[in-house]
C-alpha cells in the first residue's frame, strides 16, 4: 500500500512539476517526511526503505535538474551592465573583458582543497575553448562543430544539446568555437557555417537562424556573439581565404540585421587609399575574438587581423583598418576612432584579442585606457574617448626584434627591414607567427592591480612567400606551407610559455612563471587572489597566487587545457568552470615544435567540462 | 556489398574496396552495370540521387576526363603530360565527356593527381595507377580543408590546416596528424590515349561531422 501511495505521490509531483510549483513544494515535503518515517520504524524491509529512499531521490533528483530552466532568469541590459557575482553571463564575464569574478569562497589559503565534483564528456573531438556561460544554475557551453549543451550547473544534468548540421563541403580550417552570448530567454551561437542562431534557452530549439555570409566564399565564425543594447554582434573569420572582414549587428529579438561595417573600407570611404589597386577586395581583416564595450561611450572595441595574402609587399601601404583595435558605435556601428598597432604586417599577427578596458593611473594622470598585450610582443597602454583613441605607452613583453622602434607620439613602429619576410624573400622573426601572446585572453583583477598575460617567449619564426591568385573559397594566404618554420631560441630549452603579472600603472612586470610547454591557456582570475589557467601540452589545469605567481594548486586532466575557464555560485558553493580539449593551433603549433625539437609529445584529444568545488 | 565480398570480386585490388561499407561499395562488375545503365541506383544509391539532381555534384564517373580546377588553364583538359613527374600534384576536377559537364558543383569532387615512377608506388597504389599517375581526393579527411602542401623529398601530400601527411606513395596513408584515415583514391587509367577515371573513389571523400 505505502508503494502505491509513492509511486501516486511520485506521478502527481511529476504533473506539478510544471503546473504549480507551490504544491510541487508541499509534495516534496510530504514525501521526504514519509521516507523518514519509513526508515526510522522497523514495519518495512530493509529493501522497500532502500527502494523507496532511491524512489525520493530519483524522482527529487528529476525535480531538481530541472528547476533551473523552469525559473530561467531573463538577461536583461541592465544584468549585462552589472552581472551578479554568482552568474559570468558572457565571453569575459564582464563588458570591460576583465576575466575577473569577485567570487572568493574559494581563495588562496584553502585552494589546495580544491577537488572535481563532476565531469561532462561532450564526446567531440578538437579544440574546446568556450568559456561556461552560467546564468543562475543553467550552464552553456559549445563545442567544436557547433555543439551547445545547456547543463545543471550545480548537478551537471544535460537540459538540452543543439547539434548544428553543418554542410559536407566545410573547409574547416578551425574546428573550434569561443562561446554562446545569452540575452533575453535566447542564447546565441555563431557557426563555423557562418550562420548566427537564436536558440530558446529553455529548450534549445532554434527561434532563428541569419546566414551572416557565404561559407563558400572562406566567410566563418568561431567567436562568442556580443550582445549590448538588444543588438547581437559578430566579427568573422576567413583571413586565409581573402574576406573582407565586417561586424555585424542583428536585433537579439527578430534576426533582422541592424548594420554592418567593414574592417577593409572600400572606395571612397576614408581608409581606402592605404590599399592599392584592388587588394581591399580580399583584403581579409577579420575580427574572431568578441569585443570588449564601453556602455558610458556606447563604443565597441574590436581587435582586427592581418590583411591577406600574408606577404606586406603584395599592399603595399598600411591596410587601415588591420592588425588594429576599432571603436564601432554599438546602435549604428559608426566607426569613431581606431589604433592601428602596426601597419603592412608581413608576419601573420593578427591583433584580434579585444582590448581590456581599465583605469590606470600613469605619469601623474588618470587615463581610461585600452590595454592590449599583442600578437606583435608589444604591450600597448592606449587611452579611450569618444571619438579618439590616443597611445600612452608600448614595451615588448616578449623578446621582439622586428619593430626598430616606436614614434614616441603615434606609437607607430619603424621596421627592420631585414626582419621583413616577402615574395622568395625568407625572412627570421621574433616572435613567431603565433606571437607574444595568440588568441587566449588576458585577465585584469583588481584586488591586485595587476594584468596577467599567458605569453610564449623564446621562440622565432621565419616565413617566405610566393604569389597567390584569388579563387573563392580557396586558401589565399601566399604561403607554401613548408615555408612556415618554428625557430626554438636556446633558451626554449628552459621554457617557451610564460605567465606574466604586469602593474599597469607602475608600468612594470611583477612577476613570471614559467613553463617548458608553449602555452596556450585563456586566464581567469578571481577575488579570492587567485589566477586560474592551463594551456601546457602536460594536460594540467592550475591555480596560482594572483599577488607572488606561486603555484598553489593543479589538477592534470583529461588533455591539454585549452578552454576559458569561469567561475559562479549556485547554492551558496563556488565552483571553478573549464573545458579540456586540446586542439586546432594548439596542436599545429606542437607538431611544428616537434618538428623543430625532434622530438614526438602526444596530448589526447576530445573534450571534456570540468568543474571543481572546496573539498573537505 | 560487404569489403570481404568485394575483395573476393576483384581480386587483388584490395585498395579498390579499401573503406567499403555495408551499404556503398562497387565492384569492377557493379561498375560496368553502372555504365550500361543497369543496376545504376542499386549501386550508387545516395549517390545516384545526387546524379538526378545535380551532375555537377556526382562524384567522379567511371569514363570521365579530368580537367584542370584552378588556374589560367582551369577547365581544360589534362593530357599526362601535364603531371609533372614527382609532383608536386595537379587540382582537377572530373568531367563527363559526353555531356561535356566539370562536376565542379562540390569541393569534394576535386581530385589531386601526383605522377610517380610506377616502382616508388605500393602494389596496391600501383594497381589503381594509371603509368604512376595517382589520384587522390584533395579534401583532408579531417576537417575537409584542401589538401595543397607537398614535400618533395618524401612524397607527402601535406594539409595546411593542422598539418595532416599523407603518403602519396601508399595510398595516401596517414603519416602523422590528425586525419583519421587516408584520402580516398581514385582508380585512373588510360583509355585511347586519355587519362581517364577507371572507378569511383576508393572511400567517402572529406570529412565527417561527430
Amino acid at each position: 500500500m505505502s508503494a502505491k501511495l509513492f509511486e501516486q505521490l511520485g506521478i502527481e509531483l511529476w504533473q506539478a512539476k510544471r503546473s504549480n510549483p507551490s504544491l510541487k513544494k508541499r509534495l516534496l515535503r510530504y514525501l521526504r517526511l514519509l521516507a523518514m518515517t519509513f526508515s526510522s520504524t522497523s514495519q518495512t524491509t530493509p529493501t522497500v526503505t532502500l527502494l523507496l529512499t532511491f524512489l525520493v531521490i530519483n524522482i527529487y533528483g528529476t525535480l531538481a535538474s530541472a528547476q533551473p530552466l523552469e525559473k530561467y532568469q531573463p538577461v536583461t541590459n541592465e544584468r549585462l551592465l552589472h552581472p551578479e557575482p554568482q552568474n559570468w553571463l558572457m565571453y569575459r564575464g564582464t563588458y570591460d573583458s576583465w576575466g575577473y569574478s569577485p567570487l572568493d569562497q574559494i581563495n588562496r589559503k584553502n585552494v589546495r582543497r580544491l577537488v572535481p565534483v563532476w565531469t561532462f564528456s561532450t564526446g567531440v573531438g578538437e579544440g574546446h575553448q568556450s568559456p561556461p556561460i552560467v546564468n543562475n544554475g543553467v550552464m552553456f557551453i559549445t563545442t567544436p562543430q557547433n555543439q551547445v549543451l545547456a547543463l545543471n550547473a550545480r548537478t551537471g544534468d544535460l537540459l538540452w544539446r543543439y547539434k548544428h548540421e553543418l554542410p559536407e563541403d566545410l573547409f574547416q580550417l578551425h574546428p573550434t568555437n569561443r562561446g554562446v552570448a545569452v540575452y533575453g530567454d535566447k542564447v546565441y551561437l555563431a557557426t563555423v557555417d557562418a550562420h548566427l542562431l537564436a536558440l530558446n534557452a529553455r529548450s534549445g530549439e532554434v527561434v532563428w537562424d541569419q546566414t551572416v555570409e557565404n561559407y563558400l566564399s572562406g566567410y566563418y565564425m568561431t567567436l562568442a556573439p556580443l550582445v549590448a543594447r538588444g543588438k547581437v554582434m559578430v566579427g568573422v573569420s576567413g583571413g586565409e581565404f581573402g574576406i573582407r572582414g565586417f561586424v555585424q549587428a542583428f536585433d537579439a529579438e527578430t534576426g533582422k540585421p541592424e548594420w554592418k561595417t567593414y574592417t577593409v573600407p572600400g572606395p571612397g570611404e576614408p581608409g581606402n587609399e592605404t590599399w592599392p589597386g584592388e587588394t581591399w577586395k580580399n583584403g581579409a581583416v577579420p575580427v574572431w575574438i568578441t569585443g570588449s564595450y564601453d556602455p558610458q561611450l556606447n563604443l565597441t572595441y574590436w581587435g582586427t587581423g592581418n590583411a591577406g595574402p600574408f606577404m606586406g609587399g603584395t599592399r603595399s601601404g598600411d591596410n587601415l583598418y588591420a592588425n588594429s583595435v576599432i571603436a564601432l558605435d554599438a546602435d549604428t556601428g559608426a566607426l569613431k576612432a581606431y589604433h592601428q598597432y602596426h601597419w603592412n604586417d608581413s608576419w601573420d599577427w593578427d591583433e584580434v584579442s579585444a582590448p581590456i578596458l581599465l583605469d590606470v593611473h600613469r605619469n601623474g594622470r588618470d587615463i581610461k585606457a585600452l590595454v592590449h598585450p599583442g600578437r606583435n610582443g608589444y604591450l600597448w597602454l592606449l587611452e579611450r574617448g569618444a571619438d579618439k583613441i590616443a597611445f600612452v605607452h608600448a614595451e615588448p613583453f616578449v623578446k621582439q626584434n622586428v619593430f626598430a622602434k616606436l614614434d614616441p607620439e603615434t606609437g607607430r613602429p619603424t621596421y627592420n627591414p631585414e626582419r621583413i619576410p616577402g615574395i622568395d624573400k625568407r625572412a627570421e622573426f621574433c616572435p613567431s607567427l603565433w606571437g607574444g601572446k595568440d588568441w587566449p585572453p588576458a585577465a585584469y583583477n583588481p584586488t591586485t592591480g595587476y594584468l596577467y598575460i599567458p605569453a610564449n617567449e623564446n621562440l622565432c619564426g621565419a616565413l617566405k612567400g610566393k604569389p597567390a591568385t584569388y579563387t573563392p573559397g580557396q586558401l589565399y594566404i601566399g604561403l607554401e606551407i613548408t615555408d612556415i618554420e618554428l625557430l626554438p631560441q636556446k633558451e626554449a630549452k628552459d621554457h617557451i610559455g610564460e605567465l606574466q603579472a604586469w602593474d599597469m600603472n607602475a608600468g612594470k612586470k611583477i612577476w613570471t612563471k614559467t613553463f617548458k610547454s608553449h602555452n596556450w591557456g585563456p586566464v581567469l582570475t578571481t577575488g579570492g587572489g587567485l589566477v586560474f589557467s592551463g594551456g601546457t601540452n602536460d594536460r594540467y589545469f592550475r591555480a596560482f597566487d594572483a599577488k607572488t605567481g606561486k603555484l598553489l594548486w593543479q589538477q592534470r586532466t583529461n588533455s591539454g587545457v585549452t578552454g576559458v575557464p569561469s567561475t559562479y555560485q549556485v547554492d551558496g558553493v563556488q565552483y571553478i568552470a573549464v573545458q579540456s580539449g586540446w586542439g586546432v593551433d594548439a596542436q599545429r603549433k606542437q607538431e611544428l615544435l616537434d618538428k623543430a625539437f625532434g622530438t614526438k609529445t602526444f596530448v589526447p584529444q576530445g573534450g571534456v567540462l570540468w568543474i571543481f568545488a572546496l573539498g573537505k | 556489398m560487404q569489403r570481404a565480398e568485394c575483395e573476393a570480386e576483384n581480386q587483388a585490388e584490395t585498395l579498390f574496396c579499401n573503406q567499403c561499407s555495408s551499404f556503398r561499395c562497387l565492384s569492377r562488375r557493379n561498375l560496368l552495370k553502372s555504365v550500361l545503365g543497369i543496376g545504376f541506383a542499386l549501386s550508387f544509391g545516395e549517390q545516384a540521387a545526387r546524379a538526378q539532381t545535380d551532375p555537377k555534384k556526382t562524384r567522379p564517373q567511371v569514363g570521365d576526363l579530368l580537367v584542370f580546377a584552378l588556374g589560367d588553364r582551369a577547365g581544360q583538359l589534362i593530357t599526362r603530360q601535364d603531371v609533372p613527374s614527382g609532383g608536386p600534384p595537379v587540382t582537377t576536377y572530373p568531367k563527363d565527356p559526353h555531356s561535356q559537364i566539370v562536376r565542379d558543383g562540390s569541393r569534394l569532387n576535386r581530385v589531386l593527381l601526383v605522377r610517380l615512377a610506377p616502382e616508388v608506388l605500393t602494389e596496391q597504389t600501383r594497381s589503381v595507377a594509371a603509368e604512376g599517375i595517382v589520384g587522390y581526393s584533395a579534401v583532408c579527411t579531417h576537417t575537409g580543408c584542401d589538401v595543397v602542401g607537398w614535400e618533395n623529398a618524401t612524397q607527402h601530400l601535406v594539409c595546411p590546416c593542422h598539418t595532416s601527411t599523407f603518403d602519396a606513395k601508399d595510398r595516401a596513408r596517414v603519416i602523422s596528424g590528425p586525419a583519421p584515415k587516408p584520402l580516398a583514391a581514385l582508380p585512373l587509367q588510360i583509355v585511347d590515349g586519355k587519362l581517364t577515371v577507371a572507378g569511383p573513389f576508393s572511400g567517402r571523400v572529406g570529412a565527417e561531422q561527430k
